[in-house]
Order: C-alpha cells, then sequence, then structure tokens
C-alpha cells in the first residue's frame, strides 16, 4: 500500500442552523486517484472548501505529511502543497499562457530586475510538454476551450510543487475526447506519484480512472472502498441510501387520468451542448417527476421551458398550441411558473418584503399598469403565508431576513399566486429543513389533485417516487427512460446509472 | 424617539435642518420670511428656488440609480435643453409669432430633444449592453458640442416675456419653479406608488435576476427611465434658461451631474440601487443649494463650497460601506470592553 | 522546421492574434490616425510635415501623461475622475509657491508630485479598503482638488521664474527645423516607462490580471490589494507630473485649467483600444488615442471653417464607435 499523504479526520461545519457536514474524512495516498462521491448537499464542496482553506472546518484536523495543518485562505492551502482545480478554471483569460503558469513566481532578468519572457516562455513549453500538451504559451489563455485551460490549471498546480491535486468537477464541460486526455494525464501524475482528489458526478468515470471511493451522505461518510471492489449499483445505493432503493412509490395515488390533455408538451426540444433533442408532456393534474444526476440536463430542460434559454431545435407546445418564448414574462402569461433551483440568486429578491415577493410575478402579469390594491396585496399575502405556514414577524418583513426554507416558501407563494397551469420546481426542497420540505410537499400534491400540472425536478429519490405519477429519468443531457406511477426507487436508480 | 431615527430621511432633514438653524443664529435674519408686493421672499425661498433645477434632475437621478443605473448626460443634456428652447423662440420670432405659441414650441422641443437623448442612453445601456457609465459618458463628451452646434457657439439670449415666468415668476406668491418640482414629484411619487412601477423598479435594482424570471420586463423599464431622467434635465434646462434670459451651451449645467448623484447619496438611496426615495433626493438637493447660500452668506469664499461638498461625499460614501459599519462596531465594542475592563479587576 | 511549417506557423499565430481584442483594437486605432493623416494630407497644403505631428505631442503632453495613468486605472476595471482636477490644482501650487512663497520652481513640482501621489493613494485606499466605487471616490477627490486649487488662489497667477520660462522654451531638435518641447519629451518618457511597467513588472502584470479577475489574481497569490491602491497613487503621481508640464507650457497657475482633461484622457484610452471593463489594452495604444484626438483638432485648425465644437462631437462618435466595437470583439469571443 501506497504512503499516506493527507489524511482528514472528525471534521465538521455547520453553516447556522445547517449542519454542512458531520465527522466527514478521507485519507488520500501517494500515486492514487481518490474520487469523493455523494450527491446534491451530500457535503462534497463543503468538504473540499476545507481541505482548500475556503472554510475553516468547527472540529477535527487535516494532517499533511504527518502535520497539522490549518489553511485559513486557499492561498496558503496552494503553500502548503494543496492545489485545487475547479470546474470554472479560476484564472485569468486575458493573460497569456505562459503568464498564468508563473503569475506570482516571475523569472526575472538578473540585472534589470523586470519579467524575463524568453525563459518564461521556454519554461512554460517544458512544464506543458510534461503533460503532452502542445500550444503556443503567448495566445492568451481565453482563446483556448476549457479542456486546455484546465490543463493549463493542473500544470500551474503542477508547477508550484503539489503534494496533493484536488480536481473539483473538472470532466463537467469536456467532451469524450478531452475527458479522455484529462484521464490520461491524471494517470501521468498517478505515476509520478501524485495523490489526486477527483470529484464528479459522473459513475462511468470514477470506474475509469479511480482506484478508491469515499462518498459522503448528508453530510457523513459513508465509507472507503476500493473502485475494482464496488459494483456501480451498489456505488449508487452507498451514495442515495440503502433504504431508497426499497422505497415505496406514493402512497396515495390520487389517479391522474391519463387521458388528461397535455398542458405543455415538447417535442424535440433541443438546445446544442446543453440538451439533446427530447420529447416530453405534462398532463392536467399530474405530478411528472424528472430525475437524474446533476448536469444530465435537468435544469437546462426547465430553462428552455420557461423562456430563459431559446431552444434551437424542436417546438413546444403549451395547451395543445405551438408556442414561442423569448422571455419568462412570455412563460408566465401563457400559465407557467418556475421555482429556480438557485433561490438567492434567481428566487427571492432579499431587499423586498414578504408582501411584494409574494405579488410579484401576479403583479408582472398583470402589468405595471393595473396594480393590485394594497388590500388585494395583504390578503394574497396573508392567504399565502396561512397556507404555507410562512414564518415570519410579518407580511412587511424583508425576505432577506426569512430563513431558507421559509424563503423558498415563500417563492413558491410567489408562483400559487399567478394560479399557474404548470408548475415546474426545480429542486424545491434543497437546503431547507424537513418540516418545511413536508409542507412543499403536501401543498404540491394537493394543487395537483386541483387540476394544475407539475413538473418536479430532484436528485431525491424518496421525494421523486413518492411524489410523482411518472417519473422521467434524464442522463448524460438525454431521456434515459421513463417510469409509471408506483415504481420505486430502484428501478430509478437504474435508469439513472445507467445499467440497462 | 428610536423610531423616529430610524427613519430613512430622519438624517437628511437633521442636516438640512442643521443647517438652517446654524444660518439662522449666526444672522438672525436668515429664517425670516416676507411678504412683499404680493409675492413671498426670504433666503428660504431662494434657497428653494435655486434648488429647483438640481431638484428635478436628481428626481431623474434617483430612477436612474434605483435600477442600478447612472447617467451623467445630464448636464450636457440640460444644455441641449436650454439651447434647443432658445434656438426655438429666436426661430418662431423671426417668422413673425406671437402670443404663446413661441413658449409652447419651446417648451415641447427642448423636452422632445430631452426625452430622446435619455432613450438614446437606455437603448445604449439595454440593447447595447454598456455599462451605464459609459454609455451615457458618449452624450456627456459629445452633448455640449451638438448645443453649440444648435448655437453656433453663441449664447443664445432670450428676448421674450413670457418664456421669463417659468423661472422667474410667481404663482399664489411663491416661485413658479417650485410648482414645477412639486408636480413632477407629486406625479412621479403618484406613477410610483399608484401603479406596479415602484414595486418593479425595487425589484429589478434589488435583484435584477429574480425580477427578470419572475416576469418583470426591465428592458421595457429600464429606458423608460432613463427618459424621464433625460426629460427631467431637459425641464431644468427650461427653468435654468428662463431665469437667466439665456442659454448658455458652453457652461449651462456644468457639473450637474455631481451634484445629483451628491443630492441622491445625501437623501439615502442606495448608489448599488434597489432602495431609493424621491423625497430624500429633494431633501439632499435642497442640503446641497443650502449649503451654497450658507457659505456666500457667512462670507467665506465660495470656493470653500467645492472643498466641503467633498467631504460631505466622503463622509456619506463611508456611512453607507459596511466594511465601515464593521470597523466602527469593532472600534466601539473595543471601547467598551476597555472600559469595562478595569472595573473587572479586584 | 521547413519553411512551409513555419509560414504555416506564423499564419496560425496570426490568425490567433487577429483573435485577440486588444491587438485588434490596437490595430484600428492605429489604422484611424493614419488615415486621418492622410485625409488631411491631402486636403490641406503643409499637413504632412514633421512640425504638425511632433505639435500633436507638444500640445497633448500633460494629456499623454494623464492618459498613461488613466490606463492603469482603467486596467483594473476602475476610473479616476479626479485627474483634471489634480492637474489644475497642480498648476496653482506651484505657481503660488513659486511667486508668492519664492520657492525654487524645481522644489515646487518635487512637492506637487509627491502631493498628488499622496492624494491618489487615499482615494486608492478609499476604494480598496471600503469596496466603494471608483467613479464616486474620485469624483469627490474631484471636487476636492478644485476646490483646494481655488482656495489656494482663485485668479490665475502667472509664472515667471526665470528656471520655468527656461524650461519652457527649451527645444529638442529632432529632424531638420523640426523639434520637440521639454514637456513632449518627458511625456514620451512616460509612455515608454508605462509601457515597460505595463509589460515587464509584477505590478503591470498584476493590474492585468485583476482586470481579468479579481477573484482568480488573489488565488494566484498576486498582491491584489497594494497593486489596487498603488494604481490610484500611479495615476495621481501621473495627474500632478501633468500638472507640472501644464504649468510649463501655460507659465501660469489656474483653478480653472483642464477642466474636462478627464474625459479626453478617458476617451483616448478607450480610443487607444482599452477595454472600459479591464483586463486588455496597451499604454501604446493610449499614446495612439491621445494623438488622434490631437489629430482632430489639427484638422479642424487646419480646415479653418469647421467651428471648434464639432472637436466634442467627433470625440463622442469615436467612443461610441470603439465602444461597440469592444461589445462586438467581446462578444465574439
Amino acid at each position: 500500500m501506497s504512503a499516506e499523504v493527507l489524511r482528514a479526520e472528525g471534521l465538521g461545519k455547520r453553516f447556522g442552523a445547517t449542519v454542512a457536514l458531520d465527522g466527514a474524512g478521507l485519507t488520500l495516498r501517494a500515486g492514487e486517484i481518490h474520487a469523493l462521491m455523494g450527491q446534491n448537499g451530500a457535503g462534497k464542496s463543503t468538504l473540499i472548501k476545507l481541505l482548500t482553506g475556503v472554510e475553516s472546518p468547527d472540529v477535527g484536523q487535516i494532517v499533511l505529511d504527518g502535520r497539522v495543518i490549518a489553511p485559513a485562505t486557499p492561498l496558503q492551502a496552494q503553500h502548503e502543497g494543496i492545489s485545487t482545480v475547479y470546474q470554472e478554471v479560476n484564472l485569468c483569460p486575458n493573460l497569456s499562457v505562459a503568464e498564468n503558469l508563473y503569475a506570482g513566481r516571475y523569472p526575472r532578468h538578473r540585472w534589470s530586475g523586470l519579467i524575463d519572457r524568453t525563459k518564461m516562455r521556454a519554461d512554460a513549453r517544458a512544464l506543458l510538454a510534461g503533460l503532452h500538451l502542445q500550444i503556443d504559451v503567448d495566445q492568451l489563455l481565453g482563446s483556448y476551450p476549457v479542456a486546455v485551460q484546465q490543463m493549463v490549471a493542473i500544470a500551474r498546480a503542477l508547477g508550484v510543487s503539489a503534494r496533493v491535486l484536488i480536481l473539483d468537477e473538472p470532466t463537467s464541460s469536456l467532451d469524450q475526447n478531452e475527458v479522455r486526455e484529462l484521464f490520461a494525464v491524471m494517470r501521468r501524475l498517478r505515476e509520478g506519484g501524485m495523490a489526486i482528489l477527483f470529484v464528479t458526478h459522473f459513475l462511468d468515470q470514477v470506474y475509469a480512472v479511480s482506484d478508491r471511493i469515499t462518498v459522503l451522505r448528508n453530510g457523513a461518510p459513508v465509507g472507503e472502498y476500493l473502485t475494482a471492489e464496488l459494483p456501480q449499483s451498489a456505488l449508487v445505493m452507498a451514495m442515495v441510501g440503502r433504504e431508497v432503493a426499497t422505497s415505496v412509490a406514493r402512497e396515495q395515488t390520487h389517479a391522474a387520468p391519463s387521458d388528461a390533455p397535455f398542458v405543455l408538451e415538447a417535442r424535440g426540444l433541443a438546445l446544442r451542448g446543453a440538451l439533446e433533442p427530447i420529447d416530453l408532456g405534462v398532463r392536467a393534474g399530474e405530478v411528472l417527476g424528472l430525475g437524474g444526476l446533476l448536469g444530465s440536463g435537468r435544469t437546462e430542460f426547465a430553462r428552455l421551458l420557461f423562456g430563459l434559454d431559446r431552444a434551437d431545435a424542436g417546438e413546444l407546445r403549451v395547451a395543445g398550441e405551438a408556442v414561442e418564448l423569448h422571455d419568462p414574462a412570455d412563460a408566465i402569461a401563457l400559465g407557467l411558473a418556475l421555482c429556480p433551483e438557485e433561490r438567492k440568486t434567481e428566487g427571492i429578491v432579499a431587499g423586498l418584503s414578504v408582501r411584494e415577493n409574494i405579488v410579484l410575478a401576479l403583479q408582472a402579469r398583470s402589468g405595471w399598469w393595473r396594480a393590485l390594491s394594497p388590500a388585494r396585496q395583504q390578503a394574497l399575502a396573508r392567504e399565502f403565508v396561512a397556507l404555507l405556514g410562512i414564518k415570519a414577524l410579518d407580511i412587511e418583513t424583508p425576505v432577506g431576513a426569512l430563513s431558507g426554507g421559509n424563503q423558498q416558501k415563500v417563492v413558491l407563494a410567489r408562483w400559487l399566486a399567478t394560479t399557474p397551469r404548470l408548475l415546474i420546481l426545480d429542486e424545491p426542497t434543497r437546503g431547507i429543513d424537513i418540516a418545511a420540505r413536508q409542507e412543499i410537499m403536501n401543498e404540491i400534491l394537493r394543487l395537483a389533485r386541483q387540476g394544475m400540472a407539475v413538473l418536479f425536478i430532484s436528485a431525491e429519490l424518496e421525494e421523486l417516487t413518492r411524489l410523482s405519477d411518472r417519473i422521467v429519468v434524464l442522463r448524460d443531457r438525454r431521456k434515459a427512460g421513463e417510469l409509471p406511477a408506483g415504481s420505486d426507487g430502484g428501478q430509478v436508480l437504474e435508469l439513472i446509472a445507467g445499467n440497462t | 424617539m428610536r423610531r423616529l431615527v430610524a427613519h430613512p430621511l430622519f438624517w437628511p432633514l437633521a442636516a438640512l435642518a442643521l443647517l438652517l438653524v446654524a444660518n439662522g443664529l449666526f444672522n438672525p435674519g436668515f429664517l425670516a420670511l416676507q411678504w412683499r408686493d404680493g409675492h413671498l421672499y426670504g433666503n428660504l425661498v431662494d434657497i428653494a428656488n435655486r434648488a429647483a433645477p438640481l431638484a428635478l434632475v436628481s428626481l431623474g437621478m434617483t430612477m436612474v440609480i434605483a435600477v442600478r443605473g447612472l447617467d451623467i448626460s445630464v448636464g450636457a443634456v440640460l444644455a441641449i435643453a436650454a439651447t434647443v428652447a432658445a434656438w426655438t423662440i429666436a426661430r418662431l420670432q423671426a417668422g413673425g409669432a406671437g402670443g404663446l405659441l413661441p413658449l409652447f414650441a419651446a417648451i415641447g422641443a427642448a423636452l422632445g430633444a430631452a426625452a430622446l437623448c435619455g432613450l438614446w442612453n437606455g437603448l445604449l445601456v439595454v440593447k447595447a449592453g454598456m455599462q451605464p457609465i459609459v454609455a451615457t459618458l458618449i452624450l456627456m463628451v459629445a452633448g455640449r458640442g451638438l448645443a453649440q452646434l444648435i448655437s453656433d457657439g453663441q449664447i443664445l439670449t432670450i428676448y421674450y416675456a413670457p418664456y421669463a415666468f417659468l423661472g422667474n415668476g410667481f404663482l399664489f406668491g411663491v416661485p413658479f419653479a417650485l410648482f414645477v418640482v412639486a408636480a413632477v414629484f407629486t406625479a412621479l411619487q403618484l406613477l410610483l406608488g399608484r401603479t406596479a412601477l415602484g414595486l418593479f423598479v425595487r425589484a429589478i435594482g434589488h435583484n435584477p435576476l429574480a425580477a427578470h424570471m419572475a416576469g418583470v420586463r426591465a428592458r421595457a423599464i429600464t429606458p423608460a427611465l432613463y427618459v424621464f431622467c433625460g426629460a427631467s434635465a431637459g425641464l431644468a434646462g427650461l427653468l435654468v434658461s428662463s431665469n437667466v434670459a439665456s442659454a448658455d451651451a458652453n457652461n449651462a449645467g456644468q457639473m450637474l451631474e455631481l451634484d445629483a448623484i451628491l443630492a441622491v447619496a445625501l437623501g439615502g438611496s442606495a448608489l448599488t440601487g434597489g432602495r431609493f426615495s424621491l423625497a430624500g433626493s429633494l431633501i439632499g438637493a435642497l442640503i446641497i443649494q443650502a449649503l451654497t447660500t450658507t457659505i456666500y452668506s457667512i462670507g467665506v469664499p465660495s470656493q470653500v463650497n467645492l472643498v466641503v461638498k467633498a467631504l460631505l461625499v466622503a463622509t456619506v460614501l463611508l456611512l453607507q460601506a459596511p466594511r465601515f459599519h464593521l470597523q466602527m462596531q469593532a472600534l466601539l465594542r473595543r471601547a467598551s470592553l476597555l472600559r469595562r475592563a478595569p472595573a473587572k479587576q479586584p | 522546421m521547413s519553411t512551409a511549417a513555419a509560414a504555416a506557423t506564423l499564419r496560425m499565430r496570426m490568425a490567433r492574434r487577429a483573435r485577440d481584442p486588444a491587438a485588434l483594437s490596437l490595430a484600428a486605432t492605429i489604422a484611424l490616425f493614419v488615415l486621418m493623416s492622410l485625409i488631411g494630407g491631402v486636403l490641406y497644403d503643409g499637413f504632412l510635415a514633421p512640425q504638425v505631428f511632433l505639435n500633436l505631442l507638444i500640445d497633448n503632453a500633460f494629456l499623454l501623461v494623464i492618459a498613461v495613468g488613466m490606463t492603469f486605472v482603467i486596467l483594473t476595471g476602475g476610473i479616476d475622475l479626479s485627474v483634471g482636477a489634480v492637474v489644475a490644482f497642480t498648476t496653482v501650487l506651484l505657481a503660488s509657491l513659486v511667486e508668492r512663497h519664492g520657492w525654487h520652481p524645481l522644489a515646487a513640482m518635487l512637492l506637487a508630485l509627491a502631493a498628488g501621489t499622496c492624494f491618489g493613494t487615499v482615494m486608492g485606499l478609499m476604494i480598496q479598503r471600503y469596496r466603494l466605487q471608483p467613479f464616486v471616490v474620485t469624483l469627490a477627490g474631484m471636487f476636492l482638488a478644485r476646490g483646494a486649487a481655488t482656495l489656494i488662489s482663485v485668479d490665475s497667477i502667472g509664472i515667471n521664474h526665470g528656471f520655468q520660462t527656461a524650461l519652457a522654451g527649451l527645444r529638442l531638435p529632432v529632424i531638420g527645423a523640426a523639434s520637440l518641447s521639454i514637456g513632449a519629451v518627458a511625456a514620451l518618457v512616460v509612455v515608454v516607462v508605462g509601457a515597460v511597467v505595463a509589460r515587464g513588472t509584477q505590478f503591470g502584470r498584476t493590474v492585468y490580471a485583476i482586470g481579468g479577475s479579481e477573484h482568480s489574481a488573489a488565488l494566484m497569490g498576486l498582491p491584489v490589494s497594494s497593486t489596487l491602491v498603488r494604481v490610484y497613487a500611479l495615476s495621481g503621481f501621473c495627474a500632478a507630473l501633468a500638472g507640472v508640464l501644464y504649468s510649463v507650457y501655460t507659465l501660469s497657475g489656474y483653478s480653472l485649467h483642464a477642466t474636462g482633461l478627464e474625459l479626453d484622457a478617458i476617451a483616448a484610452v478607450v480610443i487607444g483600444g482599452t477595454l472600459l471593463t479591464g483586463g486588455s489594452g496597451q499604454v501604446l495604444g493610449t499614446l495612439f488615442g491621445v494623438l488622434v484626438l490631437g489629430l482632430i483638432q489639427t484638422l479642424i485648425a487646419f480646415d479653418g471653417t469647421l467651428s471648434s465644437w464639432w472637436t466634442r462631437i467627433v470625440i463622442g462618435a469615436l467612443l461610441l464607435l470603439f465602444c461597440l466595437l469592444q461589445r462586438l470583439l467581446v462578444r465574439r469571443k
């Protein structure tokens, strides 16, 4: 067994009331590629933030080469020998490749003290040659594709003599060939004795390149496995939890009429680089679950439906009529609603009150001239505060002062106030507590029973199976399959994992 | 008391009151109002009257800043409007038109030109996607050139009695300009309060992305606000040119953009958008004018005015900066700890 | 390597460079300058005389110096509106010290340079420490500097000190009878030093990195905070130096000197191909930006029938043109 380089033990971290990480740990060994796996919210990103000095742990310690370290900034972590390459490359696109490699430690001319560009260029070429990358190092980094930029980021990490290299979702925006080349580089580094931590949500990639896997769930460690000894289905089981595989389908099926008309129908809807052509329809009174891992095209699909992005192929029909959406306002006018995944940036307007946030979409739909009367606004706000159990001092409290769960309920209330035909929920229960989660789900079911169509996007199998009348699973930006009501978590899992 | 202090207009009003009271102490006649020849006279009336053009521009600037914008071309737009008005009157008079026709034609032409300038700015920001400061810089640079083009480089003198009423006339004994400001303020306040515009503007200013996703059409609202800002600068141009019975393309409204931004900041609006107060901006404009009058009246060289304004801006900025708050809090805490520490020792 | 392969590499390299918005913008500026010169040469007799072009440098020396400082500020994504006022302040300070307090001009100049640098540093600290918007902070700086200038003297002060007049009269022969003033030489030195600093020092490269991504620059271990402050200090220094040149050029100090000069400087930087959002541009481009602005005035002067206000309108139009060009280039990328 190879030598241990980095060991993290008993790391805990909370943000306010939420426990992000609870006793998580990880051991990286020289000459090994170690995959870190877990669902959204499992604590992967928090763990990486602790290792790279973005955040400090509440409890626990990080040991590098037998020495306890406590990096307070990413820069300190780098000096200790922990380098990180992120999905969105943290380099300067407006500088040349060579400069990005040597920024902060430029080679200098002996006499003038100026930057020695000739030497820098030569050094850069040599460094990149080590990764079998032959590019013009004088060009701006931004003029190269993301894959090359990532290679440059890796080269920079090597240049600062890293002991540990963390690759955080490096493959998300790469195509097949680029992924292969990245793996080749990773293997070469492994042979050179580097300890690599590889974070990804693509299962096949984990099996293609990693030696060992650590799985996190709900902020806690599930276990460490040798990749060769862990079947794919067992890995998924570890990620989502054993119990869900046997979770029963929705208890109270309200028998969504399978002959109800389509509220919304996508025919061959596609956007290059985001979504392959997809056919999908949602019927009135139906909760259609949309499952799949992160990056499978779920959010991208929702954005197309809501006029946030423009599809470059296919057709979208609302209530039987072909429509073209240029703006969310168009979608809203047709009776669509979208609870976005990013609550803070895309959902709430933190500076406005609960009342104003709730009436915003309805008011936007009725136009600026026809203002809802103050009495009507208050009545609406009170109604939804009571209905969803929103906990706020009063309806004039700024939404920014509410807890995450209550903020999510306010966004939901905003859309329910428009009495939409189709409600799209993108991960509506992310990051909120169990009670609020339950209340939101009950309300969704109640509305569906009244005839509203719901497109429910979630990575949580338990939720998905319990709420949905029908489940469509996306994988690799394509529709992987469809399951009828009554399917259990295991069946969904198989589709997600691609075991078919 | 605490609720009073917490009111957003408390500090601006307190500053204004302090300025006026201080003046009253130094110069007992300062606060006096007189009724002479059916007109109201006094320093207070004078301050309000002189502040009118700046107040109008500040109202427009407030709306633009509220949606995370900025308009640094208002001074140039004021000059354009003033020149257009003077030019129109001269042209019509030369053509033999009499009565009130030149007056209304001048008002219409000047406001139209100013609104067009605003539309230009708004389209550059929204359609071309330029940063507001860059987009409006273009008109700031070229605007006075355009105005001079119209005036042929001359200071246009206006020989037309009805036009003088705008900037010098009295209505019910009070300067007419104050009615103009009051009318614009009231109309805007009603428009924002009674329609949903106020809600949309604040939503865009606080979180443009969320507003967009809630169906608020910022791409239509934002240009309209720039048009309003341009038009309000145009209205100010009418007042200014009427007041001095001439239009100076080169110097009318010089440094106005800076005063307007200062008025908005003094009034308690956030320069980062979202939170705004029209009444605050009016008070801000009054503070600036009161300051100028004070400096004149106590006999300090008027140049001090600029220095005082600079220090005011710096203070207001620091008070708005979150980091400064934190530092001050830390300082206070340390101070109170130090004070308490000796008491703990036996 | 075979010639064919070398040619292919060269072609590829040029194709890539052509995609670099900074290089394209600079090329556009130089092309504009050449084109305007040729038009002037065709239309007016004696336009292409060397002294006409040297005069561009002589008459715009102070603008050039300010614009170099402004280039660094804009490269970080900031802006400095105080420079015109600092020029005015410097001229008044110099004139007052020399004429009323009997200082030697050289000593007064050194003090003025120090004052300008300190002034810029304070603004930089406010911008960096408290995350205040650069345009408002430097706006306040503009008020302060103009106000301070008028506090020293409301009226224009003429400078008659022998040293100063000697400086003003100094001419460096270039070709034949054509010559450069000391101010123009100083401005050219500033351009060269500016270009070297921007390209060859850690400070310069950090300026670019901040403009590209402040976050990344900090992660790469570059001294982001100190560089931000130093950029405004540099701009303050350049403005003070421009003030010194201005006072030599006009032999006077006046608080209303150089009004609106900051706008010309910004226009020159933008027309010179520097992106107003930061991160891309060259000091050399700024030189050509200033030359283009000067050429517009020269053309209008040679014509004799065009009124002076066309200068502003043309500058505004060029500004619009280059801003739109930049948007296009950035979007295409």
